[in-house]
Order: structure tokens, then sequence, then C-alpha cells
């Protein structure tokens, strides 16, 4: 039982910040049909963009500041108008390919600037532990997963009760009769890539203190996350947000009472149960998208 | 007469000939871990192949002639590795040089084994050399060297009862962990979790999660070096106090790097470390620091090590002859005061497994403090 406990919180752990890249995944579905395969390495270049900055000599918390705003630049603002909005004419498959293009081309960019081996990263949650029920729990693992649910928390305040969360829904839903009422479509797309910048941003903050800096720590991220967000519904972020939570503490299950070897394979096994059983996920609503 | 010119043509380019054949450059190849899982361990083997190499030909080359060298990347793949082994053997290399990883070494070294090329890498897996390959050299212990002595430790020292194994699921971990196992055994100590883990895996709470409810007495971890960094965080970060042994893998500097704090306490046996208390080491760390501005783990003096290796053998041999290499190198005693590159005297046997003296260390505040010295057997 106490075991279970100690899996279940490192499973939380792990799968808030599942939810955190997932629900990017969602976001740019919704507003854009953009299937971003590159979302893993998302994750994975904010860590050395920060690590550039320290290695210039800023401070941790500059670094994190201009590691975030960054990310918005590149992986938010320059990712759309430079390989979306160019691809994504020509059709979702395309553009999905590029993503894996794109996501080739950071991976080697990564090895070649900084390097091929792992780097140290700075943890923004401190050492030490905490006693819950009798059990030792790491502050690490409690603050990934505070933080993560804040910025979920957050996100769906936005989402479903400011104007522009609205006018984003709105423009998920159906962008041509948002554009009529007076949506500005546009910049509520722009938003979202920023939106998942900013998620990317923040689940490299607090998931590389753990798997450590690497130029490919981004496709363990990247598959776990494109299949929280199927398994819980590509066009929901509360789905993808219980997807999330749901792959995380179910890896880790399966590491500790299963196998390690076969770990890997127990999310996917759920994936393919929900596709045939259930294929909008736990928590998505059937495509009511026209043509 | 023009019998005469014809003949003095001849001789000119006999001589023209034999002058460049005995000026060529020297050709090594080296293949190994630059990116993947294992770049640590590929980039410091090569960095140290390159300060040694450097070193020699500064100093006149051998036998006067210049040693250069082609790198290789393996992606710590062994399907790669060996694909690249046998470009590398196709350009006829004096010796062939890598890979770190055992398995690449185990599906590479028929190839150089068939090519009558000898080959010497940084495998540790103690079935490497137990085959009868002629052609295969260690830089360092293997397995069936290292293992009994941390089995020792554990039992003399820590006076553990129980003992949980981490090790990763390839050959250099199974190989690690079956030899582990039987000096276990011998000392009557329980195997109270017995946990494979994946090359490349970055979560490990699961694992820590059972050593956690085992409760053994010890961790033995015996893993890859961004494992080891992994592994020890989150050990530190589930609060896991017994003592933590391993290999080089989990005491090297790569590690203590990465894992920060979390390294502190944790013990090993090393064959090679630059905090030995050697002062070849300590002049070859301080060469190795100032040409790449950081600290060497142990796979950068073994790159470092063969290239003294190949010195010494051929200077043995007063010519360079890549088939008689490997004859000359079994049963070879290098002295470090007739050969100062090779920093500490070492014996190779008939498998080409060696005998140098090693260490006991533990990381103390971020730094491999040396807490035992073990002589050298013969």
């Amino acid at each position: 039982m106490s075991n279970l406990l100690d899996l279940l919180v490192a499973g939380l752990a792990t799968g808030a910040i599942y939810a955190l890249v997932a629900v990017g995944f969602t976001l740019l579905w919704q507003t854009s049909q953009t299937i971003n395969f590159a979302q893993g390495e998302f994750v994975m270049l904010p860590a050395f963009l920060m690590l550039a900055v320290m290695h210039a000599g800023a401070p941790f918390w500059l670094a994190i500041i201009l590691g975030i705003l960054l990310s918005l630049l590149l992986l938010g603002l320059g990712f759309k108008l430079l390989l979306v909005d160019p691809m994504l004419r020509h059709g979702v498959l395309p553009l999905a390919i590029a993503t894996m293009a794109l996501a080739i081309g950071m991976k080697e960019a990564v090895k070649q600037f900084f390097s091929a081996e792992a780097s140290p990263f700075p943890s923004i949650v401190p050492a030490g532990d905490v006693s819950i029920l009798g059990r030792v729990v790491s502050l690490q693992s409690l603050g990934v997963l505070a933080l993560a649910i804040a910025v979920v928390i957050g996100l769906t305040a936005l989402l479903n009760r400011t104007s522009i969360g609205h006018q984003m829904q709105a423009t998920a839903q159906n962008p041509t009769v948002a554009r009529i009422i007076g949506v500005p479509v546009e910049r509520m797309i722009l938003l979202t890539f920023l939106i998942n910048a900013f998620l990317v941003a923040l689940a490299s903050l607090l998931i590389t203190p753990i798997y450590l800096a690497k130029f490919s720590s981004g496709e363990v991220l990247g598959q776990a996350a494109f299949i929280a967000a199927i398994v819980g519904g590509f066009n929901q972020v509360r789905g993808a947000i219980a997807g999330g939570l749901l792959i995380g503490v179910v890896d880790n299950l399966a590491a500790a009472y299963v196998s390690t070897q076969y770990r890997a394979a127990v999310p996917l096994i759920l994936l393919i149960v929900i596709i045939l059983f259930r294929p909008q996920g736990l928590l998505g609503r059937p495509e009511e998208r026209t043509v | 007469m023009r019998s005469g010119i014809f003949a003095g043509l001849l001789l000119a380019t006999v001589s023209a000939t034999a002058a460049f054949a005995q000026g060529a450059p020297i050709k090594l190849a080296n293949v190994a871990e630059l990116s993947g899982g294992g770049a640590t361990v590929g980039n410091n083997w090569k960095n140290g192949i390159d300060l040694a190499i450097e070193e020699v030909n500064a100093k006149g080359g051998l036998l006067g002639r210049k040693l250069e060298v082609t790198h290789a990347d393996s992606q710590s793949n062994p399907g790669v590795a060996r694909a690249q082994v046998q470009k590398a053997l196709d350009n006829e290399p004096y010796v062939l040089l890598g890979p770190g990883y055992s398995g690449s070494v185990k599906v590479t070294s028929p190839l150089a084994a068939e090519a009558g090329i000898a080959q010497i890498m940084g495998g540790e897996a103690a079935e490497l050399t137990q085959g009868g390959n002629k052609f295969l050299f260690r830089t360092s212990f293997g397995q069936q060297s290292s293992m009994p002595k941390v089995a020792k430790y554990i039992n003399d020292e820590l006076k553990a009862k129980s003992v949980a194994i981490v090790w990763v699921n390839n050959d250099f971990g199974k190989g690690g962990r079956d030899v582990i196992t039987k000096e276990f055994a011998k000392y009557n100590i329980k195997v109270a979790a017995d946990i494979s883990t994946e090359a490349g895996q970055a979560d490990f709470a699961a694992d820590v999660s059972k050593i956690k409810a085992a409760a053994p007495d010890v961790v033995f971890v015996y893993v890859n070096e961004e494992e080891s960094a992994r592994m020890l965080k989150e050990l530190k970060r589930q609060a896991i106090t017994v003592p933590l042994v391993g290999e080089t893998t989990l005491v090297g500097q790569k590690v203590v790097e990465l894992a920060g704090d979390a390294a502190n306490g944790a013990r090993g046996h090393v064959g090679l470390t630059t905090d030995a208390p050697v002062d070849l080491v300590k002049a070859f760390r301080e060469k190795f620091v100032k040409k790449y501005n950081y600290v060497p783990d142990h796979n950068g003096l073994k790159g470092y090590l063969a290239i003294y290796m190949i010195k010494a053998t051929t200077e043995k041999m007063g010519k360079v002859d890549s088939k008689a290499f490997a004859d000359n190198l079994h049963g070879l005693t290098i002295k470090a005061a007739s050969e100062p590159g090779i920093l500490m005297d070492v014996t190779f046997d008939e498998k080409g497994d060696i005998d140098r003296q090693g260490f006991l260390v533990e990381i103390v505040e971020g730094k491999q403090v040396v807490k035992q010295v073990l002589p050298k057997l013969n």
C-alpha cells in the first residue's frame, strides 16, 4: 500500500508534465488542425535555451524568463509563421510530415551546436522531503505536481471564464462563423501557438532536472504526450489533462507491477483499447467539424 | 648508357617510394559512441585518443611516423557500430580502437579478428575476452576482475546481509549482474530485489519504489553513466539512505557532474580514475583539462592508454606490423617508468585482459575520494 502511494505520487508528477504537453497538442489541433510531431522536441529545446543563457553568465531566474520569451518567439511565433502557415494550405498530412522533419532538425541542431552528451539542469523546486500519511514524499514531486496543476487550472479558467478564452473556443469550433461574428480568428490561432510554446517551456523547466538536458529527451515525452492526448480526447483540453495524468500513473504502475521492459507497451495497449471502444477519447467528443 | 639511366631511374623511384613509405602516417581507426546514450563514453574516449596522438606526434611520432586517426560514430547502436567497423577495416588500419559499449564490441570483434587487426576497446563485459579472440584487448578491468572486489567490499566493509541489484538490460549490465550475483551467493548475501532497467531510460521512479519496498542493506547500481545520474537523483528524491555501491559507471566524473549532490556518498570500485594518487595520472588530468576544459572520466583515460599501448607494443616490435601486433601485446608488461604515457604498470594476459592496480572510491562533496588502493596482482 505504501509502495502504491509512492508510485501514485511519482506517476501523477510525471503525468502532470505529460498533461502540459498534451494540452498543447489539443490546442494546436483544435485551432489550426496542426498535429505537431515535434512537440517532444519543443519540450527539449527550452532547457537548452535556458542553459545557453546561463552559460552566458545570467542567473537561473533570468535564464528562465529569457528561455520562456525565446520559446514564445521560436516555438510559438516562428513555428506558426515559418512552418505551419505555408504548409497548412497543402493539407494536414504534409504539415504533420513537416513537423517530423522539424523534430529531426531540432535534435541534430542541438547535438551539433550544444552537445550530444547530457547536461545537468537546476531544479526550481528545492530538494527535500515532507511526510504525508507517514510516508516520506519528495518536495520535488509535490512541487512539480502543484505547479503543473496550477497552470492547468489557470489555462482552464482562461478558456472558460474569459472573453479571449471564449473567442479561442469559438475559433476552434467553427472558424468561419467565428469570423462572421467578429472574432479575430488569426489572432486567436496565434495565441494558441504562444500558449503551446509557454506550456512546453514550462514542461521543459519541470522535467529536465529529472530527465537531464539531452537532445534526444523529447522522444519519450512527445510520444507519451501524444498518447495522452488521444487517450484523453484530442479535441478537449480537459481530456488531455486526464490523459496525461492517467498515462503517467499507468506507466509507473506498469514499470512496478508488470515489467520495466514492457512498461512502454502498456500505454500503447491502453491507446488501442480506447481507439477500439471510444475513438473520441475518454473525455473527448465526436468530431463535429463541417466540410 | 641507356640501361644505366634506366637503372638509375629505377633506383631513384624505389628509394623515393621507400622514403615515402617510411614517412607515411600510421593509420588508426576509432569507432565510438559519439552520440546516443553512450555519448559520454565515446566522447571521453575520443578526446583521450586525440590527446595521446597529439603528444606522440609532437615527440616525433611512432618509429618516425606520424599517427593519424579517423573517428566514426556508432550512435551507441551495435548495428551502426558493426557497419562503421566494417567500413573502417576496409581502409586497413594498423589498429582498430573502440567501441566502448560491450554490446557493440561483441558484434564488431569477429570482424576485426577475421581481418587480423588488433582491436583495443573499452568494453567491460566479462564474456568479451572469454571466447578465444586473439585480437581483442581491454583498456580496463573486465567484470570478472572487478565484481569480486565489489562483492568483497560489500560483505567485509559494509556487512550487508541483503542487496538490491539494479542493472541495465544489455550485454554490459547483464554480464555484470550475472557475475556479481554469483559473488553475493558466495557470501550468503540475499538479493532482495533484482531490477532490470532499459538503456536510455529517463524515469526511475518505479524502480526506486521497488527498492524502497525491498528495504535492502545496500543498493548495487550497474547502469551506464547518464542513467546512473538519473538513478542517483531519483534515489535521493525518494529518500533512500542505504549505501549505494557500484562500479566506475556509478562514480565517474560525468555522473558526479550530472547528478550533483545526489552523487554524494556513492561508492564504487574503479579501475581508472583521474583522482588516483598517482603522479602520472594527475599530470594526464591537467593536460586533459587544459585541452578540453573539463575533467575526464575513466573513458578519457582508456582512450589515452589505448594509444600508448600501441606505441609501447610497436616500439617493442621495432616495426609497424599489424599482423604481428596482437601476438606481441599478449603477455606484454608495460612499465610506467619506461613509457610514462601508460600511467601505471600494466600486464596483458593471453586473453587480452589486464592486470593493474585499482581503487575503491567514494564521492565526497562532489569529488571522487580514493579510499583504498588495490595493488596489481602480478
